[in-house]
């Protein structure tokens, strides 16, 4: 269980790191909250069970046949904002938050080592990115089963799947976000080694995060899009074909890599190197 | 350690945006000493511990600790290392127990296997184990100090790096950290205790050091630091002041009146033999009292007598 290696390599500093994200009541804030997002659109869809007007995602239109739509079109709603939001708060807080509380110091005089530190804090915060769409899912797929029908469910493609495989898509569909988050985690890493002060890391990863949509949607900067940070996060509908276009997952996982490696190697550079005064 | 030095530095120093907070320091701390850091606020006393455990580079000059050189042997020496650095700080929203599991899961040579235990006796040791549960949140000052200091003993320590220990502590508390630091330094752990407060310093150290302005003013045992602060002196009551000037200065001293008395270094003059020769004198005694020279005049002189904080 405890062998100097494994001990050398930090897993007890990791799962320490996890068990106190997991402890906090604000982790657990964020996770309802993004929870109640499929149980608001389920609660409405019920109660509003009007005429489809057409209108909207097209995935909410498809609530009312197949309750699984539900963490579908309640993924696609949290992904522009609420998701980064939490994101943002989280990565914002890693090293920021450490030194505003005053233990980064104690931390690394303990000492669990600048780059080891900096790895776990991005592990743990990467636990956070599959952990929210899943909440998101769970909670979605609940709210169906309690509001909706659900059966076989439609593809893109008008071709059906078993209720089985359609859960089964709908958890590599938050795979698929939680790997689309991780750029976004790097990035909000390396801002939180910028500062002392955690709420400043947390808005300057959330702005940054909008920033990425807005350019996306600028059609004179076409050529920048598939290099930004937000262009895949919708590409998750590709798994809702038949068969799913796994090659969008890849594109996504090598984009997301790419920030991964360039913010974390900016943030090593960084924490590596500064003076810890707080 | 060939040495026996448990840390020493060398022209140490740190500039921060062009103000010098650390210039040339030169610390020798020996083995097994308590060794007291002294300085008035702002004088650059946490700055150098900060380049002491590795987590400010410094601009200048060099710093070992128990051997290694920081910050670069810094994996390897910390483990030896407990420390306390400027105030407590832990997570509001964990028990003062978990606080300390998560420290000591960041040090890579703890065993997990212990860690209960070993946090159990930390927190006696400082007095918190009936709070161990309880969230730091709720904890008083003296409370996280306690912890702070409960953090450095998690492993036995080679040294102890204590910056401002009995801060925020009641004179109990004061206390029972003196006997803690004494009872470590028995153990043969070194102990580097930062204050701005001559009388704990005086209290449980063998050495010390004095800062001013980011530069060491002095250093030595505590009896080399007295020393340099002159003879002792006496002081003599009595209403014939004229004659007893006159009588000491006969005696080969120089005599000064202050206020109601008459104060003079006694330059290893044995003191019945100058009372004899002023009662010869026809000098009334009143009353004659031996001021020993103290540190505190030794630490005026050389930090100046207000505690400003001066840039």
């Amino acid at each position: 269980m405890s062998s100097p290696d494994r001990r050398r390599l930090g897993l007890s500093l990791l799962a320490s790191e996890i068990t106190v994200l997991f402890r906090r009541k604000r982790t657990w804030a964020m996770l309802i909250a993004l929870a109640a997002v499929p149980v608001l659109v389920g609660v409405a869809i019920r109660i509003a069970s009007g005429p489809d007007s057409g209108r909207g995602p097209s995935f909410l239109s498809q609530i009312a046949g197949n309750g699984l739509f539900v963490g579908v079109a309640s993924l696609v709603l949290a992904i522009p904002l609420f998701l980064p939001l939490t994101i943002g708060v989280v990565a914002g807080d890693t090293i920021a938050g450490e030194a505003s509380q005053g233990t980064l110091r104690y931390l690394l005089v303990a000492p669990a080592g600048r780059p080891r530190l900096l790895v776990v804090k991005f592990l743990g915060a990467a636990v956070f990115c599959f952990a929210a769409p899943l909440a998101v899912v769970v909670a979605g797929t609940l709210t169906g089963l309690a509001l909706f029908p659900v059966g076989p469910v439609t593809l893109l493609s008008g071709d059906q799947v078993p209720v089985g495989e359609g859960l089964l898509r709908l958890l590599a569909m938050a795979a698929y976000v939680g790997v689309a988050m991780l750029g976004l985690t790097a990035v909000g890493l390396f801002v939180s080694t910028l500062t002392d002060v955690p709420v400043g890391a947390m808005a300057a990863t959330v702005v940054l995060a909008v920033t990425s949509q807005v350019l996306d949607q600028l059609p004179q900067l076409e050529a920048l899009h598939p290099f930004l940070l937000s262009d895949s996060w919708l590409g998750l509908v590709d798994l809702l074909r038949d068969p799913p276009l796994w090659s969008t997952f890849g594109t996504n996982a090598l984009l997301q890599l790419g920030y991964v490696v360039v913010f974390g190697a900016l943030a090593y550079g960084r924490f590596t190197t500064r003076d810890v005064l707080a | 350690m060939s040495t026996g030095l448990a840390i020493e530095t060398d022209g140490l120093s740190k500039r921060f945006r062009g103000h010098d907070a650390v210039a040339d320091v030169a610390l020798a701390v020996p083995d097994g000493s308590v060794f007291g850091f002294l300085g008035p606020n702002g004088s650059g006393k946490t700055t150098t511990i900060r380049m002491l455990l590795g987590l400010v580079s410094p601009t200048a000059g060099t710093a070992a600790v128990l051997g290694s050189p920081m910050p670069d042997g810094a994996a390897g020496v910390l483990p030896r290392v407990g420390a306390l650095v400027e105030g407590p700080g832990f997570a509001g929203y964990l028990s003062g127990a978990a606080n300390l599991a998560r420290l000591d899961s960041a040090d890579p040579l703890a065993d997990p296997r212990t860690r209960r235990r070993r946090i159990g006796e930390a927190l006696d040791r400082v007095g918190l184990g009936a709070a161990a549960g309880k969230r730091v949140k709720a904890y008083s000052l003296g409370m996280k100090q306690r912890l702070g200091i409960a953090n450095a003993l998690l492993r036995p320590r080679d040294l102890l790096v204590l910056d401002e220990p009995t801060n925020g502590l009641d004179p109990q508390g004061t206390r029972e950290v003196r006997t803690l630091v004494r009872g470590l330094a028995e153990g043969g752990t070194t102990v580097f205790v930062s204050s701005h407060l001559l009388s704990e310093i005086e209290q449980m150290c063998t050495h010390a050091a004095v800062m001013r302005t980011g530069r060491l003013v002095a250093q030595g045992t505590l009896d080399e630091l007295r020393g340099a602060a002159g003879d002792d002196r006496l002081h003599l009551r009595t209403p014939d002041a004229e004659q007893a000037l006159a009588a000491l200065t006969g005696a080969g001293l120089t005599p000064s009146l202050s206020g109601q008395e008459v104060v003079a270094p006694l330059q290893g003059r044995p003191v019945e033999d100058l009372v004899a020769a002023l009662v010869a004198a026809g000098v009334r005694v009143r009353g004659v009292r031996l001021a020993e020279a103290s540190l505190e005049d030794r630490f005026v002189a050389l930090t100046g007598e207000g505690f400003d904080v001066e840039s």
